[in-house]
């Protein structure tokens, strides 16, 4: 069954009152996460510490650089993620809507490439294929 | 990644043979085969093939008795080779081993009709899907289902060849990767999957039709695909009532593409237009599409813009039009999917049923709204509303800001042959 990855994109900034909001949807996420476990679906999945926590590494002409911070600055924010077992891009779909983030932010569903999926002369995979 | 197109050119009856056999059996057998090969590419590669060899094949041995059946077994064992090389697809070991077990039997084609339908179905939700962008879902339908080459759909859209070539390899590509289904939606999801497919279909007729940019009023290809696109959706969901709806105002309007242009391609209004002209098999399709969707007795925006079409069709055929039965199916439509398409519609409907200040008063808020600002047809009624109620003057304004929001030279023209017309204020 193929792999998917649902980013969690969530507004950056959040009023006092609005973070209470997302902490009484604690059970919810619960809820969703625990029927993903017991489906047999989920692979992996967890929150993520805020983009202020993150450090972006960049190797050029041999040298590491690093950068305090996100790859991107953007309104939304990368807040957490999942990894699913599905059979195909419908089910993880209907998963990623389930999910809190999908009614105030939004949820990317990314197939992750199967390991096993060796590249063949004519059909060079580009990064992302 | 290859990117071929239809046959070319074959001589002789072989030649003709294989083009009769490429538009009626293209899809179908091509349907079939992304099902054994889950790859639209590997497919594609394989019908292509299959009809490269018959060139070759017929006119030594001479054309065989099925067609179809011979490009279906030709394009299983080509499948079989591809496959063989293409390691990264899903699946790959279970499926070259029922295709072997198909071409050992020697079976010439799925043996069930309903499996050939339901292939196609198959194919045409998947070319639908909503994960792909609308854009993609077009060009991906008239590719795969109506068997367009790329330069075709390059054309039809406007769009430079390399460019359109890149959107459909795109949308393969997500097709193979993100794993969207080949199947018909089930339960809660198919009403809202069919209503996208019908929407895919309508666009690439108005596309065609309505030819918003360039010179030619109806890119006639694109009307002629659509509509075979909607009766193969018909014969597919023969229980779907806005299927048949969307057939019905399809051909309807497209019964009028001859006159709607004169013979120096000027536009005719539908008042003006020569009605000797109409397609009178097209009609004739067209109601009866209609009347079977009514009697389905489930409404729809289809169905309902059908209905205006032929009252308007009758109406000019007759020299008189029932604008206030119009102009109720109009509010009907405007209840089930408001659009400021259908609100200018219905106050011309309005105007011309119970006077143009009746019309005018519906206009007013349109005219206030800034999101229609630059919408060319909603000034281009307020003139003729305005003409009718005898404001010259506002008239004449109101055809000027039309003509400067056209993006079509024929329509340019007829406008500013209304504007000429007026009387002078």
């Amino acid at each position: 069954m193929p792999e998917y990855m649902l980013l969690l994109y969530a507004p950056a900034a959040d009023e006092p009152e609005r973070s209470e909001e997302r902490w009484a949807e604690l059970p919810l996420w619960r809820e969703v996460t625990e029927s993903l476990r017991e489906a047999g679906l989920l692979v992996a999945n967890a929150p993520l510490h805020p983009p202020t926590s993150a450090t972006t590494v960049r190797v050029r002409d041999g040298a590491t650089e690093l950068t305090d911070g996100p790859f991107a600055t953007t309104k939304e924010i990368l807040a957490g993620y999942y990894v699913l077992n599905c059979a195909d891009l419908d089910e993880a779909l209907r998963h990623a809507a389930r999910l809190p983030t999908a009614r105030y932010g939004s949820v990317e569903v990314r197939p992750i490439m199967d390991p096993g999926a060796v590249p063949t002369t004519g059909q060079a995979p580009a990064p992302g294929r | 990644m290859s990117d071929r197109d239809g046959p070319t050119a074959a001589p002789a009856d072989a030649g003709g043979a294989l083009v009769r056999a490429f538009r009626a059996e293209r899809a179908a057998v091509l349907a079939t085969l992304i099902r054994y090969t889950g790859d639209i590419q590997i497919a594609e590669d394989a019908v292509q093939d299959a009809f490269e060899s018959a060139i070759t094949a017929w006119q030594r041995d001479g054309v065989p008795d099925n067609p179809g059946a011979w490009i279906t077994v030709a394009a299983r064992r080509r499948a079989i080779d591809l496959l063989r090389r293409e390691r990264a697809v899903a699946g790959r070991a279970e499926r070259l081993a029922e295709l072997l077990r198909l071409d050992e039997r020697g079976q010439p084609a799925p043996s069930d009709p309903d499996e050939i339908v339901d292939d196609r179905l198959r194919l045409i939700f998947t070319c639908c899907h909503p994960a792909l962008e609308m854009p993609a879902r077009l060009a991906l339908t008239l590719r795969t289902l109506g068997g367009l080459t790329t330069g075709e759909i390059a054309r039809a859209f406007l769009v430079a060849e390399p460019t359109m070539g890149k959107r459909i390899v795109r949308a393969k590509r997500k097709i193979a990767d993100a794993h969207i289904p080949y199947r018909v939606p089930a339960g809660d999801e198919l009403p809202g999957r069919v209503r996208g497919v019908l929407r895919v279909v309508y666009l690439i007729f108005n596309e065609g039709y309505s030819a918003s940019e360039g010179d030619r009023l109806v890119r006639a290809e694109l009307c002629d695909e659509a509509i075979r696109l909607g009766r193969l959706l018909c014969e597919l969901m023969p229980d779907d009532a806005e299927a048949w709806g969307l057939l019905a105002l399809m051909v309807l309007h497209d019964a009028r593409r001859a006159a709607r242009t004169d013979g120096r391609g000027g536009y005719v209004a539908l008042p003006q237009q020569d009605t000797s002209r109409w397609d009178p098999d097209r009609i004739r399709e067209g109601l009866t599409a209609l009347n079977r969707a009514l009697r389905l007795g489930t409404p729809g925006q289809y169905q309902l813009q059908a209905a205006i079409t032929a009252l308007e069709l009758r109406g000019a055929d007759r020299g008189v039009t029932d604008w206030a039965r119009i102009a109720e199916l109009y509010a009907t439509l405007g209840r089930l999917s408001p659009s400021p398409v259908v609100e200018v519609n219905h106050a011309a409907a309005v105007g011309f049923a119970h006077g143009a200040e009746a019309g005018l008063e519906l206009l007013r808020p349109l005219l206030e709204a800034p999101a229609l600002e630059r919408y060319q047809p909603l000034h281009a009624t307020h003139a003729e509303l305005l003409r009718r109620a005898g404001d010259a003057a506002g008239a004449a304004r109101a055809y000027e800001r039309a003509i400067t929001l056209s993006a079509n030279t024929v329509e340019r023209a007829e406008l500013e042959r209304r504007l000429r017309a007026l009387p002078a204020a």
